[in-house]
């Protein structure tokens, strides 16, 4: 397998990642443009059993850097998230858009860290590395993002609450 | 239950990260805890929840502008790509440097081959500063990278392969000083030799091959030494040079 074959190998699995980090297809893609391009930019000297972890780590970098050009505050907030209009249903497409609002609210630090836990399967540790933090951080922000997404979902309207344990 | 459970490993639980005789000790402590097992339960949900809701992206067709985005780009020349390399350099290093963090859990050898290759990146084309010190004073070279390093260093000789030896450098490792030796041959293809003198469990293990770019690697740990020799040889010819560095330092 050339290095090519095995960078198109991991496309899917970073549209997934980009898709629910941005919550926006279209936006989703670009990332994962840009990712590629500067993947394919540094390819030197790079060890093939972390490229995963190591495109990974490079969109990172980028989505931080763009969320840092979007002034920090383009997430809404868990007060407007209330008031938008959203039904529970057993609808697919309407769960799907749910969650993804819920994500959008969570701080872009604490959505990473959930969703290379949850989603991608990362190990702490290996989440830590592509996130350039210690790994207590890594779990502090899980701790926060889990609680705070439970809070979200629970908050959506016609949504039974869940009871909330200390 | 041997010890509590921290927050942490309640979550290593319910994201399934624990080995299994622990993940059995808490799955047995959360049975008389209904309100942390309801807990564990919520954050397996939110897990499950993402995958239903994400993994459908899997399946999705890749569009054709971002597989074009790789294919437009294949991997360039050796020569090319060793220029390009240095610009990349810093976001090369900034990622290795990140594992600095890991390597406190991680093996040695998992880092040894990728560091030693960008090392010989970087040195081995230079012209006038190849070395901090050259061959000419090699007792010098060797007592000084030996106390820099807390032990005994000797550079081999490799005359018979016929490489010649040209000086030597001091770099920063992950936990300290490491050495890099540099060698030479007639037709003025370099080898370096990364010493590093900082493996915390002290294992011998066989020879391993890494490629990174263009450059191959065999490298092996021996008690706290770990050793890499990288050039641009086939696998072969290497692995001859670093039988003949591995004999001298194993006699």
């Amino acid at each position: 397998m050339t290095s090519s074959d095995a960078i198109v190998a991991e496309i899917p699995r970073l549209r997934r990642y980009a898709r629910a980090l941005t919550g926006d297809p279209a936006r989703a893609d670009d990332l994962v443009q840009d990712t590629l391009e500067r993947a394919l930019g540094r390819f030197f000297l790079f060890r093939p059993g972390n490229l995963r972890a190591w495109l990974f780590s490079i969109m990172h970098n980028l989505f931080i850097n763009q969320a840092k050009a979007r002034r920090d505050g383009a997430w809404e907030d868990e007060a407007v998230l209330a008031e938008l209009p959203a039904r529970a249903t057993q609808d697919d497409a309407l769960e799907v858009r749910d969650l993804a609002r819920c994500l959008q609210a969570l701080p872009p630090e604490q959505r990473e860290v959930l969703l290379l836990v949850g989603l991608e399967e990362m190990s702490y540790e290996e989440a830590a590395r592509v996130l350039g933090v210690p790994l207590g951080t890594v779990m502090s922000r899980l701790f926060r993002a889990r609680e705070r997404l439970r809070g979200l979902l629970a908050g959506l309207p016609a949504q039974a609450r869940l009871k909330v344990v200390k | 239950m041997n010890s509590p459970v921290s927050q942490e490993e309640l979550h290593a639980y319910a994201d399934d990260r624990l080995p299994p005789q622990r993940r059995a000790e808490i799955q047995a402590w959360l049975q008389a805890r209904p309100e942390l097992q309801a807990e564990v339960d919520l954050w397996r949900a939110q897990n499950t929840r993402l995958h239903r809701s994400f993994d459908r992206v899997l399946d999705e067709p890749v569009p054709a502008r971002l597989s074009e985005a790789v294919r437009r780009r294949r991997t360039r020349p050796q020569r090319l790509a060793a220029a390009l390399g240095w610009l990349a350099l810093g976001g090369v290093l900034g990622f290795v440097l990140r594992d600095a963090y890991q390597a406190r859990t991680a093996p040695v050898q998992a880092s040894l081959p990728r560091q030693a290759a960008i090392a010989h990146a970087v040195y081995a084309p230079e012209v006038r500063h190849p070395v901090e010190v050259g061959a000419e004073q090699e007792n010098h070279l060797v007592g000084w990278l030996s106390k820099r390093l807390g032990a005994e260093l000797k550079p081999p000789r490799l005359a018979d392969a016929g490489f010649a030896l040209v000086g030597g450098r001091l770099l920063p490792g992950e936990s300290g000083p490491v050495a890099q030796f540099m060698y030479q041959d007639a037709r003025g293809q370099r080898l370096t030799l990364y010493v590093r003198s900082d493996a915390r469990d002290h294992r011998e293990t066989a020879f391993r091959y890494a490629r990174e770019g263009g450059i191959g690697v065999f490298y092996w740990l021996d008690g706290k030494f770990g050793y890499a020799l990288s050039g641009e040889l086939p696998k072969d010819e290497l692995l001859k040079v670093a039988t003949a560095v591995y004999k001298q330092l194993n006699p």
